[in-house]
């Protein structure tokens, strides 16, 4: 370690002192302990203690109908529910065999990065508040506030969305969910630009976050990191291209990897997405155009809920209704693995099914989990105040931490 | 999907472990087969270290438990070969009361929390683990709840059993 005062072996104040960083620091914005061995303002060691909001989804998934798991799986990155609920959805409907139309897959496109523009609003905007800008995050929430009410117009909540159904969505977008799309898409790039002029070439910013934390892409790698934080050391590792889900591959975009892997580097990666993302939605918005705008599900009665006035009046929903309730509905024998590109990474489902109407064991691959396992041994030799940025720039979210 | 189909790659990895390789399936293109406790270790690092194949990235390790089976516990490896974009799922079955597994933290340090986890819940032991202590539940818990003989709810109810919907 370099630049610290050397004492001699009695000097109390050679002593390493330890921090309780966490459970609930303001700055580690969420429930993240961490007990850290510090030589004054340098770390020597750190041990991370998890599963403060431990709340056994795994367990409660195997006692739920497919349908009853959707909620679940809100709750686990509650910056960006809509990825998880279509990443559920998609795994249900690759066990089950559904191809969704190719409407349902743009509107759920859309959704998919309006939530990746949300949750890096987020990140990038707190980053700058723990540099000490606090400008940039109100500029940026308030535009965020823009994307949950384009959820609210789509299925009527914000934050823990359960937005669609597996086949598609459960009611179709309304005009006015298009009008306030359009309206983002016309609005946000501006404000993302005054972002970026405020701290890409900021001395303070760039000060603060240049080769702080920097990782090589071997580490990376080794300790299975993916999403933005991974692109940024150089690794170009997107699901979304390597296997294009929905209809990712019908879209012209671009995926932006850093250098060197620092807090920095993230930091431009997130906001390059976030331009990628206004890319695809804009994409996205004129491929709707040509497809016939009634068609917002499958055409599976077996799966999909029908809507309530048919069931009250018609004899074969009211049938189907129960059935799908009751769990009567056969499902196949098999296992499936199913990811999509999370706001942080690699969102995997691994379900096993034995047939019945739950899951016989459902696994969730949890991007922050394993991204968030390299904190303590990377903030080594870091000082206290780089390794808070540090997790800002993470983004681990406790939710789907802890799952 | 992958630069290697299933077959090439089931091919290679029978070349060197032809014994050790079972029950080989493919639901939904992803290869899927047993192995041992006594090989897993080497089949990963081959799987790694193999210069056309190079499964660099670890996705997921996993457990699962079927009471009924002999061998009870099954730990489960998700591989993922960013060069060839291809997966590859590997299962070692264990039976309950040696529920013992070499670590995979010598090929990759994600591992580690991966195994706690899978620990944690299902009591696979991984010998030689730095750090093997409990991770999302309270240290002091004596039971692997994500075994199948600890219900989620009160085990007197009855309404939610499967004779009540017709199976």
């Amino acid at each position: 370690m370099k630049n610290h005062l050397v004492f001699d072996d009695n000097d109390p104040q050679s002593e390493l002192s330890t921090l309780n960083l966490g459970p609930t620091h303001p700055a580690t914005h969420g429930v993240f302990q961490n007990v850290l061995q510090l030589d004054g303002e340098r770390i020597v060691s750190g041990v991370s203690t998890i599963g403060y909001i431990h709340r056994a989804f795994e367990k409660i998934a195997e006692h739920r109908p497919f349908y009853q798991i959707t909620p679940l799986t809100d709750r686990l990155n509650y910056c960006s529910s809509p990825i998880n609920n279509m990443g559920w959805h998609m795994t249900v409907e690759k066990l089950l065999g559904i191809t969704t139309p190719k409407r349902v897959d743009y509107m759920r496109v859309i959704i998919m990065e309006l939530a990746r523009i949300a949750d890096h609003i987020v990140c990038n905007g707190v980053l700058g508040v723990d540099t000490g800008a606090f400008t940039g995050f109100l500029y940026m929430m308030k535009y965020r506030e823009h994307i949950y009410e384009i959820y609210e117009e789509v299925c009527g909540s914000r934050l823990t969305t359960n937005i669609g159904r597996i086949g598609g969505f459960e009611r179709n977008f309304n005009t006015i969910a298009f009008d306030k799309t359009r309206k983002f898409l016309k609005e946000f790039p501006s404000v993302l630009k005054e972002f970026e002029a405020l701290f890409n070439r900021n001395r303070i910013f760039m000060d603060r976050t240049r080769d702080v934390a920097a990782v090589t892409a071997e580490q990376a790698l080794s300790y299975s990191w993916s999403g933005p934080i991974l692109r940024a050391t150089g690794v170009d590792y997107d699901v979304r291209v390597m296997e294009p889900y929905s209809s990712y591959d019908d879209f012209d975009f671009e995926v932006p990897v850093g250098v060197n892997g620092d807090v920095y580097n993230r930091f431009l990666v997130r906001n390059e997405e976030m331009w990628q993302s206004l890319r695809l939605i804009e994409q996205a918005l004129a491929k709707i155009e040509k497809e016939p705008s009634d068609i917002f599900h499958a055409d599976v009665p077996e799966f999909y809920l029908p809507p309530k006035e048919e069931v009250y009046n018609n004899m074969e929903a009211l049938i189907y209704h129960f059935k799908i309730v009751m769990g009567e509905i056969d499902t196949p024998v098999t296992e499936v693995y199913h990811a999509v590109e999370g706001a942080n990474g690699e969102l995997g489902f691994y379900l096993v099914n034995d047939g019945g109407r739950s899951p016989y064991r459902l696994h969730f691959r949890r991007p922050s989990f394993i991204n968030y396992q390299m904190y303590a041994p990377m903030s080594r030799g870091m000082l206290l105040s780089d390794a808070i940025i540090n997790m800002s720039s993470l983004n681990v979210i406790a939710g789907e931490l802890d799952a | 999907m992958g630069k290697i189909s299933n077959e090439e790659l089931l091919n290679s990895i029978k070349a060197k472990f032809e014994s050790e390789v079972a029950n080989v399936t493919e639901a939904f293109g992803l290869l899927t087969f047993e192995t041992s406790r006594e090989s897993i270790i080497d089949l990963l690092t081959f799987l790694k270290n193999d210069e056309n194949l190079q499964f660099i990235y670890l996705t997921d390790i996993t457990a699962i438990h079927y009471p009924e089976s002999e061998k009870q516990i099954g730990v489960i490896y998700h591989v993922h070969s960013l060069v060839n974009n291809v997966r590859v799922r590997i299962k070692v079955f264990l039976a309950d009361g040696d529920v013992h597994l070499p670590t995979a933290t010598v090929l990759w340090n994600g591992a580690n929390w991966m195994e706690r986890e899978t620990y944690d819940f299902f009591g696979v032991v991984f010998d030689g683990h730095p750090d093997l202590r409990r991770i999302l539940n309270v240290d002091d818990l004596t039971v692997f709840p994500m075994r199948k003989e600890y219900p989620l709810e009160d085990p007197n109810r009855v309404d939610k059993h499967d004779f009540f919907f017709g199976r």
